[in-house]
């Protein structure tokens, strides 16, 4: 495989990608008429149903770094990186089991509503809004950096000019849109990208009489059965686990994952959303196990890596030798449709905290006017979007995936132990909660500054002050033990535990 | 307070479970339904992780095991992280079919109680 289109403007690929954008700016048209209140901008008016919010809940989830990267890693790695494909998918019932059925009954639109509940806003408020920024601004800085490598490989469109497009096509969908707009958009991209998955997997198989051990086999032949096993990636033990847990507990912690629970009815159907949500993205995870095989042995590590260093491309390129260019044309703007979908989905959580966190409940005490709430949150909209393309054009060329795992860190260590905490706990306080979500978001960036990606590889340091490339296995039992500690040494908060009780179940409707 | 009457007995045939008169008792009977829902989510939860660390834990600490050929092709390894994501799909269907069917029967009969109190008031 000497030659590819990739790189040259592709005619089906600006096709596939203009119906696209006429498709989801239609659907943000017609979103846009519905939108009139702050429950519609957040929540879709909750009236999503469950089966669609487990499409939409998969579109928010399956980013470009789980298709193209996941995809890329295995063809040039193999086994290794079939520890992503594994964890990003465990996360998952960890959210239903402990997770969406109280968030609903307790939230309203973001995870601080919930842990704000019994304690005192403004601090919890600022604490939470902190760790949901930093978490949302890395993953769209690693997804606009990401968009803007793949669609100048893509369409041969310069770096800048597609940073832009995207920016502003994800500004339009959540502006006018609203969470209506933003969660047809990832129902479309899910169902696409399942779709294109599922055919190139097939492809693939029907090489090897539709026996994957077939298809593992022919890779191993070719590059040594070392590519079916655990290799270079994971030579450090306890960054392997540390990555694990990351990646575990961050799906827990992501707001714009926690928001899609809102827009639902109840807590039965978030509960149900989620258990669709684990089938879609399970299924789309044993896929990337073909796609990556599949690359390795069709493609192979050398060609890929020569497109892009990082294997990227080992998807489009996989498509390209088995359906030739157009086939790499639809793939190319499914990939393309991923990342605008995703970035809408955090841009939305972004602007949640700004206004409902930040600007109404820690600034005004929670006494706002709807209409003036909707119209700072569009404002924080399109403020965000503006920070997201200039922030994706100043990180040009930096490392996407560690981006995306610094994010997962965040949300795993900052996030997740105040929430959990706040549902299961009630000796939890107001210092608690805050010392929790500052120490587990600070202490994250810091050891993260202090890993050896940012100190030998960045800085080209000679060594790193923290052995571990992600900090999870650290900052997150340690963000438990600040969170219980401080709690037992601040004073208790007086709470109505039985009504509290009673909402985490029941819901808000039988509580009053 | 007939419709009253006869709701309420048919909740009590389908969950077993005495219905509450009074708020306190209803906080009781919620309590031991919470605790019930706690202790199979957290039973589930700490299935999961075990799993998914325990495979983790392989994958650091005992790669000859894991390039074990189950079938020519197919490692212990490809197989275990295939199963983990068929494990996880499967604790998920457990967990939804439990709760769709016997926690919210037993919430619906708690909340129905909790509207006939309401109603005598």
């Amino acid at each position: 495989m000497n030659t590819t289109a990739i790189g040259q403007p592709n005619s089906v690929a600006i096709a596939f990608f203009i119906l696209f954008i006429l498709i989801t700016l239609a659907i943000t048209y017609w979103a846009a008429r519905r939108t009139r209140t702050t429950e519609h901008f957040y929540a879709a008016g909750r009236t999503i149903s469950p089966g669609q919010n487990g499409f939409a809940l998969a579109g928010d989830y399956m980013s470009a770094a789980s298709f193209l990267g996941i995809a890329g890693l295995v063809s040039t790695t193999g086994f290794d990186g079939l520890i992503y494909s594994t964890g990003w998918l465990v996360g998952w019932p960890v959210v239903l089991f402990l997770i969406a059925e109280p968030l609903r009954n307790l939230g309203k639109y973001t995870f601080a509503d919930v842990v704000a509940l019994r304690l005192k806003q403004t601090p919890v408020r600022i604490a939470a809004a902190i760790g949901t920024l930093a978490t949302v601004i890395l993953y769209l800085i690693a997804q606009m950096v990401g968009a803007g490598g793949l669609i100048k490989l893509m369409f041969g469109l310069s770096y800048e000019t597609a940073i832009v497009i995207v920016g502003a096509a994800m500004i339009a969908y959540v502006l006018f849109g609203g969470m209506l707009a933003t969660t047809w958009v990832q129902i479309v991209k899910a169902a696409l990208l399942l779709a294109g998955a599922f055919v190139l997997a097939v492809m693939v198989l029907a090489r090897f009489h539709f026996n994957p051990a077939a298809l593992f086999g022919a890779a191993a032949t070719k590059y040594g059965a070392g590519v079916l096993n655990p290799g270079k990636l994971v030579s450090n033990p306890l960054d392997t686990i540390s990555l694990g847990m990351a990646l575990m507990f961050g799906t827990a912690g992501l707001p714009h994952i926690l928001m899609r629970f809102y827009t639902v009815p109840d807590a039965r159907a978030a509960r149900t959303s989620v258990f669709y949500a684990t089938g879609l993205i399970g299924f789309f995870y044993l896929l990337t196990f073909v796609l990556g095989f599949g690359a390795m042995v069709f493609v192979g590590p050398d060609a890929i890596k020569l497109v892009d260093k990082g294997g990227n491309m080992a998807a489009p390129l996989l498509a390209e030798f088995l359906g030739g260019t157009p086939f790499l044309g639809f793939i190319a703007a499914v990939a393309f449709a991923t990342i605008l979908a995703v970035v809408a989905g955090l841009t939305l959580s972004g602007a949640a905290a700004l206004s409902h966190d930040l600007w109404v409940n820690a600034m005004h005490r929670g006494e706002a006017d709807s209409r003036e709430e909707l119209r700072v949150a569009r404002v924080a909209t399109v403020i965000l979007g503006i920070i997201a393309i200039v922030l994706g054009i100043t990180f040009k060329g930096q490392n996407v995936a560690y981006m995306v795992s610094l994010a997962f860190a965040i949300a795993a260590s900052g996030n997740f132990p105040a929430l959990l905490l706040s549902i299961f706990w009630r000796r939890f306080t107001t210092a608690g909660a805050v010392s929790s979500m500052l120490f587990g978001t600070l202490a994250t960036l810091l050891l993260i500054y202090l890993s050896p990606t940012i100190q030998v590889d960045i800085l080209k340091h000679q060594t790193a002050w923290f052995p571990l490339k992600n900090p999870a296995l650290l900052t997150i039992p340690l963000s438990f033990i600040v969170g219980i500690a401080v709690s037992l040494m601040s004073e208790r908060a007086s709470v109505d535990d039985p009504a509290h009780q009673r909402r985490m179940h029941l819901g808000e409707i039988s509580a009053d | 307070m007939n419709a009253a009457v006869t709701t309420n007995h048919e909740h009590t045939k389908r969950t077993g479970d005495t219905l509450p008169t009074t708020r306190a008792a209803a906080d009781e009977q919620l309590k031991a339904l919470a605790a019930r829902r706690w202790r199979i989510a957290l039973t589930l939860t700490a299935v999961m992780i075990v799993l998914y660390f325990g495979f983790i834990v392989l994958i650091a600490y005992d790669r000859p095991l894991l390039a074990t050929l189950v079938t020519p092709g197919l490692t212990l390894g490809i197989l275990l992280g295939a199963l983990v994501i068929v494990v996880s799909w499967l604790l998920t269907f457990f967990y939804v079919r439990w709760a769709n069917t016997h926690y919210d029967a037993a919430l619906r009969s708690l909340n129905a109680a909790d509207a006939d109190r309401g109603a005598m008031r």
